[in-house]
């Protein structure tokens, strides 16, 4: 080498043609250059990319989870409310109905009552008559002889007889009303 | 190639000579910038150092210890270096490995291109840094050991991806073309894929760091020869070659990261290419 580059020197190529020096200057600080690059700087290069993406990703993949849960819990929510109204409105028909049907119950209550108060009255009102008939009957009729006594002039003091004269003659006052009728 | 150089060497002294020729003492930059540099340490061993070397092994030890101190201690919310490094990082892993590559094998190969991306942007870098003033690949030895590593992996990928034949025949005998062209064809396609593209990969990054420096060495050192060596109106020239050397600062920092993305960029497409069933 240094002989061919002795005779074209005058040339320049000697530009061209690397002496051992340069040669070796050249190859073994590019290889440990390459070496430092392969085992140490894209390792550490690499992992921090990777290390960024992930949180990057993992950050994106928290928002994601939380929109999931905060819609799902959305989704509760409504489904909750939708049940709460149901459940109202339910509750607000078998209340309108119960009253109703309350209601009704306590007309008919009512009414029954006051249908057995009114029987109830007529019955009092239909014993009271009768024993007002028959206390009449007896003190209008003891109460006639007396007079009829005293103004015929002659005591009926038959009993028995004076009894079924009064007898007779209500019957005849009653079968006279009836026939009134 | 040689004779692109010396025209290139040509044009800077011939663009000189017309200062130079003023004062015997300006000397245009030249190819011993790159070549016959005195060594520092180990001379004459296969471990000599010499500025460019020292310059390239300083530049990849910063970077190393700044991508180490900046992922010492990695963090979900990462701090100021963690968060610089990271999307420096994540630039190589979207734009070049899974936007070329896609999500699988973006992955596989993101190291070897992360490796490629960090270690020219450092050594490019340093074209710019005061003190270093050169850049670590513009020697050319490292580009053509990342461009051999780029053959490497695109051969490797092929192989791997599609079978050796597969990726042979798909090379070679592109489909879709009618079988006489593939005469033709099949001789281009091998240089071209096999031959051309790590030359071309390893000679874009040189260059391109060798002219930046020449052209920065021309301005700053015209600048000096004007302001130091020339009496008279015709120091004023030094004004415009100052500003010059500027904006090339400017423009090679834009370069060193370029190029540093453009080898990353298509060594992900040459091995996309390869482990492709159809291209």
């Amino acid at each position: 080498m240094l002989s061919s580059s002795s005779i074209v020197t005058e040339a320049g190529a000697a530009i061209f043609l690397p002496p051992a020096y340069d040669i070796i200057w050249s190859a073994v600080p590019f290889a440990l250059i390459l070496a430092f690059f392969f085992f140490w700087v894209m390792p550490r290069f690499r992992t921090i990319l990777d290390e960024r993406a992930e949180l990057i990703e993992g950050g994106i993949a928290k928002a994601e989870a939380a929109q999931a849960e905060a819609s799902a819990q959305l989704e509760e929510y409504n489904s909750l409310l939708a049940d709460a109204r149901a459940e109202a409105g339910r509750i607000r028909e078998q209340a309108r109905a119960d009253g109703q049907a309350i209601l009704a119950d306590l007309k008919q209550q009512a009414r029954a009552e006051a249908t057995r108060i009114t029987a109830t009255a007529q019955q009092q009102i239909e014993a009271e008559r009768q024993a007002a008939l028959v206390s009449l009957r007896s003190e209008v009729g003891t109460l006639a002889i007396q007079l009829a006594g005293t103004v015929v002039g002659e005591t009926l003091a038959d009993d028995a007889k004076s009894t079924a004269i009064v007898d007779r003659f209500l019957a005849d006052l009653e079968a006279g009303e009836k026939a009134a009728k | 190639m040689e004779t692109a150089l010396s025209t290139s060497a040509l044009v800077t002294a011939a663009l000189l000579r017309p200062f130079a020729g003023e004062d015997g003492e300006f000397k245009a930059p030249g190819i011993d910038e790159f070549v016959g540099l005195p060594a520092l340490f180990f001379e004459g061993t296969p471990f000599e150092i010499n500025r460019i070397i020292m310059v390239r092994l300083i530049a990849l030890t910063i970077m190393v210890v700044l991508m180490y101190l900046a992922l010492r201690k990695t963090r979900l919310v990462p701090g100021r270096g963690q968060g610089v490094a990271e999307m420096a990082l994540d630039f190589v892993r979207v734009q070049i490995a899974e936007q070329i590559l896609g999500e699988r094998l973006g992955r596989k190969f993101l190291p070897l291109l992360a490796s490629l991306f960090f270690a020219i942007l450092a050594m490019n870098i340093t074209g710019i840094v005061p003190f270093a003033n050169i850049a670590g690949t513009s020697l050319v030895g490292m580009p053509l050991t990342m461009a051999l590593v780029s053959y490497v992996a695109f051969i490797y990928a092929g192989i791997r991806e599609v079978g050796g034949w597969a990726f042979i025949k798909n090379a070679l005998f592109p489909p879709g073309v009618p079988w006489p062209l593939y005469i033709l064809l099949a001789p281009v396609e091998l240089i071209n894929i096999f031959i051309m593209r790590p030359v071309s990969l390893a000679l874009r990054l040189l260059l391109n760091m060798m002219v930046g420096h020449l052209l920065l060495v021309l301005a700053f050192s015209s600048t000096n020869f004007f302001f130091v060596s020339v009496s008279g109106p015709a120091a004023a020239f030094g004004a415009l070659t100052l500003t010059g050397g500027i904006v090339i600062t400017l423009f090679e920092l834009l370069i060193a990261v370029l190029q540093a993305y453009v080898f990353t960029l298509l060594t992900a497409v040459y091995i996309q290419q390869a482990a492709s069933e159809h291209h």
